[in-house]
């Protein structure tokens, strides 16, 4: 993995290339993580992923403990690892141990052995060791090591210890791990501004690629939130990526831009299509259509399913879309003013349901 | 494979052809199996559009959705009554079912059916039939005999589009012969593009499916295309294709693979099975699907285990796999019935009971089966 900033914009905001040995081509930063069920992007068959945007939608997140469903890492190793078992050869892929669907962070059973998650074979504690091996079996591009995360609401004391753990965790997993690889130290803290300063500074030490962030989308609340991240932001070293999980909404990506952030996930993409939503916002600020009313979806659960395909490539596309914009307005010099223009012009209801048939429409014109 | 791009009028005799999308271009799977679905939801909105949204994407918005290259074929809607018949009421006016939507009644008429699927614009257009059970004996399989052929002029009355869409008759009778014979002429009269076998593989022996298949194709004629609704196992469709069948339902690759289980030359795989979980090889290493070349059975079974959402993969091999199985029957691959029978088309006398053995034997002769 290769990764430069090439541009700044209002202060933090950065526009940079990530480079991955197999990807077809340098990725533009900030970019969208696309969020994969045991690998593959959620509805979309594998033979219809090259109709999305190249390389920008070359990003796959994975978790290593979707796997655990069936397969064990040996096996994962002897098929070649994912990008082999995956068919996916020009895809680039980043490990994350927790996503917002299927492996949920579950911080009263996370312990000083391991950290706990609700799966769907039933809640797992993965200690560093199982973790590096799941790793070095699967050979993902970029992985984050193992986190405590904590909700917003816990203590004090709590979210001290998460703090602790994600940082010896950091260690044992670097140590576990034979040459480092592409490493992306794991920073919490919770809400609370010190530890997060604490955090970044103890894994800014280490020797590491890049850096993921976790502990947000938790319970924070959005007006806290710059501060949170700048805190962490301002004390990494500016060469290296950043990656953070849990910033879904538009709103919120921006917040993680302004911080300088580089790299989302987009679990937010895959909530808005279960729900059947076809994102309608306009992508580059500039309000291009209105929508006045959202209409709930009464459809049965059987039409939901045959429609997502549909709508969840429509919904990649205009959220890449949406992340291109950033990317302009930042290398323009522009990003606050965008920004801004951009959350003035949202309303609040910008996504509309499948019954409509200016949704479909909208689907059908920006294919 | 261009299965179907044979399809369009004036229609040429096709050799391979499921009825539904092809899968070959790589439409997600289990959104082809849907495709006979779309008219169970009675709201003319979603009827027009539902069917087509799933391939805007393939079509590159919905102005170019008439010039689609490919076949495409919409069911009138009789065929979901069937499953819906608790539901449903049938008289001469139309049916009527509760929609699953909002379980309102809803009556679809014949020239209901054809004004949605003119909308839809499919290449091949179903008549609306009035369907029952095979297992349903009496009278009541002559009244649906001759409301179906009373329904097929209605049908053609009002059908828009004949030069743009072929408008196939559905024979019905169950599984009497007289019936069939009565409704096979008078479809044959009409002069239709195509003619559908319809009123099968609902619970019937073989033996009785077959013979209604045999005695229908000999009568249809020649250089129209029939497609035996209903039907999807490979044997089924071998044993079709031999007496003069050329399209059929692929339901069954789809609905078998959301159960896990794959179709291969040995006969099914079953990839729940805990044994899956450290097998590295494909489905089936003598398939050049999409699948088969890039996954192994141990991830696929990672995929099937706790949901059927892994299905996809499945189906989207299965489907392959029982379009290798019509390519490898058509006379245009050289695949020809030369023992035990040179013909394609067998005549009806030579179609007894041992009729699945006979075939089974075929099959072992073309190498399909060990
Ligand atoms: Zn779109
Ligand atoms: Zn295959």
């Amino acid at each position: 993995m290769k990764f430069a900033v090439k541009a700044w914009s209002n202060g933090k905001a950065r526009a940079g290339v990530l480079q991955l040995g197999n990807c077809p081509g340098p990725i533009e930063t900030p970019a969208l993580l696309l969020s994969t069920r045991k690998g593959l992007p959620h509805f979309i068959p594998p033979d219809l992923l090259p109709s999305l945007p190249s390389p920008d939608s070359h990003l796959l997140q994975v978790s290593p403990l979707h796997f655990l469903e069936g397969l064990s890492p040996k096996t994962i190793s002897k098929i070649g690892g994912l990008n082999k078992m995956l068919g996916l050869p020009d895809y680039g892929f980043a490990a994350v141990a927790r996503d917002s669907m299927q492996s949920i962070p579950e911080y009263s059973s996370t312990n000083r052995i391991g950290a706990s998650f609700e799966t769907r074979v039933g809640r797992l504690l993965i200690k560093p060791v199982d973790y590096v091996e799941m790793i070095s079996c699967m050979r993902p591009n970029i992985w984050a090591t193992l986190a405590d995360e904590v909700p917003a609401w816990v203590s004090e004391k709590r979210n001290k210890t998460s703090v602790d753990r994600t940082v010896r965790w950091l260690d044992e997993c670097i140590a576990l791990s034979s040459a480092g690889g592409t490493v992306f130290g794991s920073i919490v803290g919770g809400s609370n501004v010190e530890e997060r300063e604490r955090c970044a500074q103890e894994v800014a030490e280490r020797n590491v690629s890049g850096y993921w962030i976790g502990g947000f989308g938790l319970g924070e609340s959005m007006e806290e939130r710059p501060a949170l991240l700048n805190a962490v932001t301002d004390v990494l070293h500016e060469e290296k990526p950043r990656l953070v999980c849990g910033l879904g909404l538009p709103e919120e990506a921006l917040q993680g831009v302004s911080a300088g952030i580089d790299l989302f996930d987009s679990d937010y993409i895959y909530h808005v299509t279960l729900g059947g939503f076809a994102l309608t916002f306009p992508p580059s600020g500039v309000d291009i259509s209105a929508s006045e009313f959202c209409p709930s979806y009464d459809g049965s659960e059987r039409t939901k399913i045959n429609l997502r395909a549909t709508i969840f490539r429509h919904n990649t596309h205009h959220y890449l879309k949406f992340f291109k914009s950033i990317r302009e307005a930042i290398r323009a010099g522009e990003f606050d003013q965008f920004r801004r223009r951009f959350i003035e012009s949202r309303r609040a209801c910008d996504h509309l349901a499948l019954t409509d048939d200016r949704a479909m429409a909208a689907v059908a014109v920006c294919i | 494979m261009d299965c179907g791009t044979g399809i369009k009028p004036p229609f040429g005799r096709f050799s391979c052809s499921h009825v539904g999308f092809g899968s070959i271009k790589g439409l997600a799977t289990n959104q082809l199996e849907e495709i006979g679905c779309q008219i169970i939801l009675g709201n003319t909105y979603h009827l027009a559009l539902r069917p087509t949204s799933e391939l805007i994407d393939e079509m590159g918005g919905l102005h170019k959705f008439m010039n689609w290259p490919r076949a495409m074929l919409t069911d009138s809607g009789g065929f979901q009554m069937v499953s819906l018949l608790h539901l449903a009421d049938i008289t001469e006016k139309g049916v009527t079912f509760q929609s699953p939507v909002d379980g309102k009644p809803m009556l679809l008429t014949p020239e209901e059916s054809i004004q949605i699927q003119n909308r839809i614009g499919a290449d091949i257009i179903m008549a609306l039939d009035d369907v029952v059970k095979t297992t349903i004996t009496g009278p009541r399989i002559e009244e649906a005999m001759y409301r179906t052929l009373r329904w097929i002029d209605r049908c053609i009355a009002a059908h828009k589009r004949p030069n743009e869409q072929n408008l196939f008759g559905i024979v019905q009778g169950g599984l009497d012969p007289v019936l069939r014979d009565i409704c096979v002429r008078g479809l044959v009269d009409r002069n239709l593009p195509g003619y559908a076998i319809g009123g099968l593989a609902g619970g019937e022996d073989k033996d009785s499916f077959w013979r209604v298949v045999a005695q229908c194709t000999a009568a249809l004629p020649e250089n129209k295309p029939r497609y035996v609704m209903g039907v999807g196992y490979p044997l089924d469709i071998v044993v079709c294709s031999a007496l003069g069948a050329d399209m059929y339902d692929c339901v069954y690759p789809t609905r078998t693979a959301r159960f896990g289980t794959a179709l291969i030359p040995e006969g099914v795989l079953k990839l729940k099975n805990k044994v899956m979980a450290e097998d590295t090889r494909p489905i089936d290493p003598t398939c050049d699907c999409m699948v088969c070349k890039n996954y192994t059975r141990a991830y696929i079974h990672c995929l099937v285990t706790v949901d059927a959402m892994g299905s996809q993969l499945v189906s989207y091999h299965n489907l392959y796999y029982m379009m290798k199985v019509c390519l490898r029957f058509s006379p245009e691959n050289g695949i020809t019935f030369s023992k035990p029978d040179p013909s394609i088309r067998l005549p009806i006398s030579s179609f007894c009971s041992c009729a699945y053995v006979f075939f089974l034997r075929w099959f072992k002769y073309c190498g399909w089966v060990d």
